[in-house]
């Protein structure tokens, strides 16, 4: 398969790690190569978490600026801190429920509309896929299951070429056993959202 | 049974970079492991420590470094195969064992792993470690990525064995945080029933043996040089005029660049895994058919100056390059794009990446730095220490763990980080350089690791600051592992000891310790302004469990607060300890009940009484 290279930009605590796992797991399914890195700040206490993944046919685990293939934002901020990993053919599916920093939260800061941050995804990449991941996570039955909705629209539109049945029998292996059934119902309604999704 | 632990040969499974070498290490039959923990090299020893749980394998976390290489070395020298592994810095701590252990050697196979860190994630420094194998003699290996980084440790052990000579594998943080497919190899049997034959003419460094043992120790190295040579793990790919030389991640790096350049006609590359002693024929050999090369490595030019020095052996007067200014940088960490440029500059290649994305007009986005978590007990006491030292001229030397983090405001505890224990030391220098008033913390891991010994200084020399020890029951920072001062049974394991902080200090002559609970808060304050009045040195014992290990243990249950009407808007406690579960809505405080504990910091502090649990 030609290299497939895809970056995960979450919040400490969003359940990145476990994404990256599942779709590796996928892979494995799938019979494609693949291979990982991430980058969490000092002791993970809430900053940035991100990861690279790349499938198909290369060596490197890290993606360089402006050569992402898809771009996985599981907060709107980050995803746009993250545009620059992009270019004018990257395929960028988002969550927007945002998870102000601290800094904003106390008024030091500003975040951006959300608004603003899907209209310059969409206009500087090749499609934007935005879906309130929150509200479906708890629609779900956990909010810690934002990771699974967002890997369910990843998955719908398609730009990484997996079977939805394989991305869910990689639940099934990588999810404690107690959890699936809520996990494999987040997938869904992340997968049905993105059609909608789509900006 | 852990996953690492299976009998499973053939078996692909996908694991992270440390995992890999703790299977590899596993299949090799290590039966003695120790560590002090250190990111990005933790998760090596945590699946070790979770191993020995269920397996006859010993393992032990080390009050530092240097004790960790000491207790192994032992054990090396007892016929067991065994696995010593630290960060980077932390073998500055283990040096000095290190050193003379190269002359002693081992008697069954054992392996050093240094985990360097370019670009410093987690780290105070980015030092490149391959100069430690070079200067003092330990064989070398570098896997490029996570399967070979299993199967290069198992030929370390190997290696080791013969030479009887312990072996440096030495990882950089994209190895030990990458995951990729990984294939289970056959479990060697593990030898746990060690012995020691008396042997004091190699094992007594007198002068006398030293000297002797110092002429071996350069003909064992001789003898790596020839297997140097001839490991396969020194390898060139591909043919053609052009050389690549590159090492660890950057091969991959180079490999990808070389396809997506279209030269694969005409470059070879020359990676070196066995790479100290470097293999020089072999080096000599790549360089006679190149009309240039590049090298590629990160961190100093370890490489590049030995291959130059090659060549002008050889008598070949071709360009070799690497850290220029032009070309590659010691610092950070190398990416593809950046070795890809590179090389199509060093050969002149036309090449146009796509165009990047104008992020000129993006907008402002505020970042988002690491912070204590909501409800640590650091911030209750660096709050504690504060309102204590108020209106004094105060130095605040600070320590290496997640406390360092303090530095921030509204806090700002934290003015010198140097290393692991220096918070001690070097209060002991500012309280006689300065006449400022000296008030240091450190944590209770970090105290046994190095701490201890500056409190001895200090009490000796008759040194004048109070230290603040953080008894926060768990190494936070690397992920909640043990020191000596944890309650094991809390962890569900018996058969540990542990050692008192307050009873250590007092016996270590300290005239004046006291004990604080962090969150209550009045208390806390007096109990410090007491300690820093006291005239010589004063320790101060803040116990509180790390809330995120108190609640993943089950010790606390989270319990939320909200800002009731009685709030006046003036935001002491915004502006006092900034916990990040506060945030502000239409300009009044709100408390986000999804992450606040319960901690009750903020409600002591706030003088309206405003703050309240949640009904
Ligand atoms: S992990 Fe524990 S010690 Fe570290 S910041 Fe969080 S609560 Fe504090
Ligand atoms: S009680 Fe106050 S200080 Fe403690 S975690 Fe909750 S908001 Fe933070």
């Amino acid at each position: 398969m030609k290299p497939l290279r895809m970056i995960i930009v979450a919040v400490g605590g969003q359940g990145n790690l476990l994404a990256s796992k599942v779709l590796g797991e996928a892979a494995l399914i799938e019979g494609v190569e693949v291979r990982m890195s991430e980058i969490h700040g000092m002791a993970q206490r809430g900053g940035v978490v991100e990861s690279s993944i790349i499938f198909g046919d290369a060596s490197s685990s890290i993606i360089s600026d402006g050569e992402a293939d898809i771009l996985l934002g599981f907060e709107p901020a980050e995803t746009l801190r993250a545009i620059a990993r992009c270019s004018a053919n990257t395929k960028v599916i988002t969550n927007t429920a945002t998870l102000p920093p601290f800094t904003v939260g106390i008024g030091k800061g500003t975040y951006p509309e959300v608004d603003e941050i899907k209209r310059v995804l969409k206009e500087k990449t090749a499609g934007l896929v935005a879906i309130d991941a929150m509200a479906l996570a708890r629609e779900a039955g956990s909010p810690m299951s934002v990771n699974i909705v967002l890997l369910g629209a990843l998955i719908q539109t398609g730009a990484l070429g997996f079977s939805k049945e394989n991305v869910k029998a990689a639940i099934k292996r990588r999810i404690k056993p107690a959890l699936v059934e809520m996990n494999l119902n987040a997938f869904d309604l992340g997968f049905e959202a993105a059609a909608a999704g789509t900006v | 049974m852990h996953k690492l632990l299976k009998d499973s040969p053939g078996e692909k499974i996908m694991l992270l970079g440390n995992e890999a070498i703790a299977r590899g290490a596993v299949e090799a039959g290590v039966a003695f492991a120790t560590t002090y923990p250190g990111t990005p090299s933790s998760e090596v020893s945590l699946n070790l420590f979770q191993m020995s749980r269920e397996s006859d394998l010993y393992f032990e976390y080390s009050t530092n470094e240097k004790v960790a290489l000491e207790v192994a070395a032992a054990a090396a020298n007892s016929g067991l195969r065994t696995f010593c592994m630290m960060k980077h810095v932390g073998l500055n701590v283990a040096a000095d064992p290190l050193m003379t252990l190269a002359y002693i050697g081992v008697t069954a196979g054992m392996v050093i792993l240094t985990a360097d860190d370019p670009a410093m994630f987690s780290s105070q420094n980015e030092q490149d470690n391959r100069y430690y194998a070079k200067f003092g003699h330990f064989p070398m290996f570098e896997p490029s990525c996570v399967a070979e980084a299993k199967d290069m440790i198992k030929e370390a052990f190997e290696l080791s064995e013969t030479l009887k000579q312990p072996v440096i594998l030495r990882t950089t943080t994209r190895i030990n945080h990458s995951n990729a497919f990984v294939t289970f190899g056959d479990i060697k049997e593990r030898q746990t029933n060690g012995r020691f034959e008396r042997n004091p003419m190699r094992c007594v460094t007198v002068p006398a043996v030293a000297r002797r043992l110092h002429v071996k120790l350069l003909e064992r190295m001789d003898k790596a040089a020839g297997m140097s040579e001839a490991s396969a793990f020194n390898f060139v790919t591909g043919q053609g005029v052009w050389g690549v030389v590159a090492n660890g991640v950057s091969y991959h790096y180079a490999l990808d660049a070389v396809k997506d350049l279209g030269i694969e006609s005409k470059v070879k590359i020359l990676r070196p895994g066995f790479s100290n002693p470097m293999p020089k024929d072999k080096i000599k050999d790549f360089l006679s058919g190149c009309e240039k090369v590049l090298v590629i490595e990160e961190g100093e030019p370890f490489m590049e100056e030995a291959i130059k020095a090659f060549a002008q052996e050889a008598g070949l007067v071709i360009p070799i390059q690497g850290k220029t200014d032009t070309l590659f940088t010691s610092l950070g960490e190398f990416h593809p794009a950046m070795v890809r440029e590179n090389i199509a500059a060093f050969f002149g290649i036309d090449f146009t990446p796509a165009p990047k994305i104008d992020t000129s007009d993006i907008p402002e986005i505020a970042n988002r730095p690491p912070n204590l978590c909501s409800g640590c007990s650091h911030r209750a006491t660096f709050y504690a220490i504060k309102k204590a030292a108020q209106g004094m001229d105060v130095i605040h030397p600070s320590d290496i763990g997640c406390y360092t983090l303090g530095f921030m405001p509204p806090l700002s505890i934290g003015d010198f980080v140097i290393c692991m224990g220096g918070s001690v030391s070097t209060s002991c220098g500012f309280s006689k350089a300065t006449d400022q008033k000296v008030v240091s913390v450190i944590g209770d891991s970090t105290f046994f690791h190095s701490g201890i010994t500056g409190l001895v200084n200090a009490v000796f020399n008759r040194h004048n600051f109070t230290l603040v020890i953080l008894e926060n029951g768990i190494t936070a920072m690397t992920g909640h592992q043990p020191h000596p001062g944890v309650d094991m049974e809390l962890m569900g394991m018996d058969g540990y000891g542990r050692v008192n902080i307050e009873n250590l200090v007092k016996a270590l002559g300290v005239e004046h310790v006291s004990v604080i609970k962090p969150f209550k808060v009045k208390k806390s304050i007096e109990t410090l302004k007491e300690a820093m009045a006291f005239d010589g040195v004063s320790v101060v014992i803040s116990q509180e469990p790390c809330i995120l290990w108190a609640k993943s243990i089950k010790l606390k249950k989270p319990r939320a607060f909200e800002v009731t009407d009685k709030c006046t808007d003036h935001k002491e406690c915004i502006n006092g300890i900034a916990c990040p579960s506060f945030y502000i809505e239409e300009g009044r405080v709100k408390i986000d009940a999804d992450t606040c504990v319960g901690c009750a910091l903020c409600a002591q502090i706030c003088p309206e009484n405003a703050i309240r649990p949640l009904k």
